[in-house]
């Protein structure tokens, strides 16, 4: 099982993830859970999943555009973005878009190849949950965000930079 | 040069606690191979041919006499007892190993030095022209800049795993002795519409694989938007360089393929929404980082003091060095010194555990204990009171760094190549000294003139190879190692890549090659043309015609 965590401590797993789906049928098989979907499946199937009872949250992979999500973007409770794998660094500046550009306040939480040593960065880049691989031990990963005392940037964690602080 | 405080000092520690718990992890099988890889690169580390190669960073090339015993010492302990100063003003060990770098990197932290984005695909050591602040014909200091490029691209969260590396280079001299042009990003200090100091900013230059001069993307930009303009640039790069094909990653493809313009819109869309965010720079910050670069204590002395113009008279060997290793100085009376470090038979930019404490005490003596890498490979003492040139000339000269040939055909800008890199296809240290065996006649070089001659053994190109007056490239052959030759290359302001000559050449044929490319230059020379202009003159036409002449 995945373990999720914030900034602080481990958390419960709220939303189930459903990498790939088909159609919204799917949803039906199990009622009555959060979801979080593909952002195409969204796209395609907003209606049908309107009328679904439980909560709906996206995903996006980190080529997708997170332009597109368009207006309904606050109304989503959670958005999500993968990293296929933990070097492709896409997601990081997606998640600075949609805090800072887009002005979104819901929960950024970090899928795919989450990995102890990024926790960090991501942190400050406006992610605010972390699902972590499998074989990544909870524990030890909450300790990364520890790693640094500070920065020098503007970030989304620390909007003010070093320079106007020191 | 800049003094660390609390905040720097504090974050360099946690980089080095942070490293050690890496290495720790990865030694006890918790990390891969993959994991660890970009974690040490970001901390300078490769894992080289014989063993690992550690790059140390030197901000924008500079150094205090504290700093070099220290790396001295890391030569001696940890190393075998030399460094080599790389064509990116950095310091390379090539005999480390892992399981030392965590202390190697607390001895560094004790002295403000680190290895930090050193390697890896994330902003590297911004550079600049070796003679910031010193330079007769400099616009403004950069290094205050360069400095404040350096806080913020070190540890940028968003930036730490873009879809290459990324290089920066500022330029305030008329002459830009940086390479400028050829970086990822390339920054020159100009003068604006109403005679203020900003930023030229230049995008998508670079060499490798598929050299490019870099486009403009800011015409102008004021001083206080320099981060913001930076931030804009890497965060498109970051969403949309291609990640599909490393050998199309870098910014200059993505600028190719989008064209300069779609670009630039995309870069300005991202600089409108952070153009007057809390990165904006403040005045405070800026004259902080300028600050640390204001003038030394100079005296107020007289150019050409009459105990120079004697020792210049009297001593022949001491005229031959002056001539092609001390340049003029903003501030009367002070030159601006240049150790070569192209002794034939040694490796570019090799330097030994004794010269780097031999440094550090001359910089004391006589430069403000202050001293700069170059590109070229060379070491700098730029604050040299004239008067005490000849002195300081016989002390070189007992530790084997008085060199006199700066500048001219045997100056040979090289990388490791074969003989330390897992990168190279060819060896590239040899082909140095062999073409140095063949010019070792001094007047010959002076008859020869200004001539950059940049080798590298494979084409990442950190030998600058397209740049080069003459660039020599290692390129593998059904697995033997074949040279080729490109002509009228620069990576001054009037930066150039050079043209390849034609079919490559086997290693013996190469100083018989370059000697011939030298001839046609003699003969058709203008009076006083150097060898760049009448390359530019004539073309590539006679050079290849008595090249290949020679071949059949």
């Amino acid at each position: 099982m995945q373990k999720l965590i914030s900034k602080d401590a481990v958390m419960d797993n709220r939303w189930a993830l459903l990498k790939v789906a088909t159609g919204p049928e799917i949803l039906q098989a199990v009622p009555g859970r959060n979801f979080i979907v593909p952002f195409k499946f969204w796209k395609l199937y907003r209606e049908e999943l309107n009328d679904y009872g439980g909560n709906i949250a996206i995903w996006l992979d980190s080529d997708e555009d997170i332009s597109q999500i368009g207006n309904e973007l606050h109304s989503l409770p959670l958005i999500a973005l993968n990293f296929p794998v933990f070097s492709d660094g896409r997601s990081y500046t997606n998640a600075r878009e949609l805090r800072q550009r887009y002005g979104y306040k819901g929960e950024v939480r970090a899928i795919g190849d989450v990995l102890r040593d990024q926790l960090y960065y991501m942190a400050q880049c406006g992610f605010d949950s972390f699902e972590l691989r499998n074989d990544q031990d909870a524990d030890l990963c909450l300790n990364a965000f520890e790693d640094f005392s500070t920065n020098y940037q503007a970030t989304i964690a620390e909007p003010t930079p070093l320079f106007r602080r020191r | 040069m800049y003094k660390y405080d609390g905040y720097d000092q504090q974050m360099l520690a946690d980089r080095v606690a942070q490293f050690r718990d890496q290495t720790k992890r990865y030694m006890d099988g918790q990390l891969s191979d993959t994991e660890f890889l970009p974690l040490r690169l970001q901390n300078g580390l490769y894992i080289q041919r014989l063993a690992p190669m550690l790059r140390i960073a030197v901000p924008y090339g500079m150094l205090c006499s504290r700093q070099l015993r220290k790396l001295a010492y890391i030569a001696n302990h940890y190393d075998k007892g030399y460094a080599h100063f790389t064509t990116r003003q950095n310091i390379q060990f090539n005999w480390p190993q892992l399981s030392d770098v965590p202390d190697l990197l607390a001895d560094l932290a004790e002295v403000e030095m680190h290895a930090i984005q050193t390697s890896g695909n994330c902003i590297r050591n911004t550079t600049t022209d070796q003679f910031a602040g010193v330079a007769v014909d400099e616009l403004e200091d950069s290094r205050g800049y360069c400095e404040i490029i350096r806080q913020w691209s070190t540890f940028h969260p968003e930036f730490a795993y873009l879809p290459r590396k990324f290089k920066i280079a500022v330029c305030g001299t008329a002459i830009d002795q940086a390479a400028t042009q050829v970086h990822d990003i390339g920054i020159y200090i100009v003068k604006g519409p109403s005679e203020e100091i900003g930023f030229r900013i230049l995008a998508g230059g670079g060499l490798g694989r598929t050299p490019v001069i870099g486009q403009e993307i800011f015409e102008f930009v004021e001083k206080k938007h320099l981060l913001t303009a930076l931030e804009a640039i890497l965060r498109v790069y970051n969403r949309e360089g291609r990640r599909d094909n490393k050998y199309k990653a870098r910014i200059k493809i993505l600028v190719k393929e989008a064209g300069v313009e779609e670009f630039q819109n995309k870069v300005f869309q991202e600089w409108e929404l952070i153009k007057d965010s809390s990165l904006t720079l403040t005045d405070e910050e800026l004259n902080r980082c300028l600050s640390f670069f204001n003038s030394p204590d100079y005296d107020d002395l007289p150019d050409s003091p009459p105990a120079l113009i004697e020792n210049l008279q009297s001593d022949l060997l001491f005229a031959a060095w002056h001539t092609q290793n001390v340049k003029p100085h903003k501030k009367s009376g002070y030159s601006i010194v240049t150790l070569c470090f192209k002794e034939t038979g040694i490796a570019p930019g090799d330097v030994t555990d004794r010269q780097l404490e031999q440094i550090a005490d001359l910089a004391d003596q006589y430069s403000f204990g202050e001293i700069r890498i170059s590109h070229q490979q060379n070491i700098v003492m730029a604050d040299v009171q004239q008067d005490q040139l000849y002195e300081l000339w016989k002390q070189l000269k007992t530790g084997a760094m008085a060199s006199h040939n700066l500048g001219l055909l045997t100056d040979v800008i090289c990388c490791p190549g074969g003989d330390f890199c897992a990168l190279a296809n060819a060896k590239s240290i040899p082909i140095a000294e062999a073409i140095q065996r063949k010019f070792d006649d001094h007047e010959e070089l002076c008859n020869i003139g200004e001539m950059n001659l940049n080798i590298s053994g494979c084409m990442n190109a950190c030998g600058h190879h397209h740049v080069g007056n003459i660039g020599i490239l290692g390129v593998d052959k059904k697995g033997e190692e074949y040279y080729q030759i490109s002509l009228g290359g620069s990576s001054k302001r009037e930066a150039s890549l050079g043209r390849i000559i034609g079919p490559s050449f086997a290693q013996e044929e190469i100083p018989d090659v370059v000697e011939n490319i030298v001839s046609v230059y003699k003969e058709r020379r203008h009076e006083g043309e150097k060898f760049i202009d009448t390359y530019n003159r004539i073309g590539l036409a006679p050079f290849k015609e008595k090249v290949y002449a020679k071949a059949d």
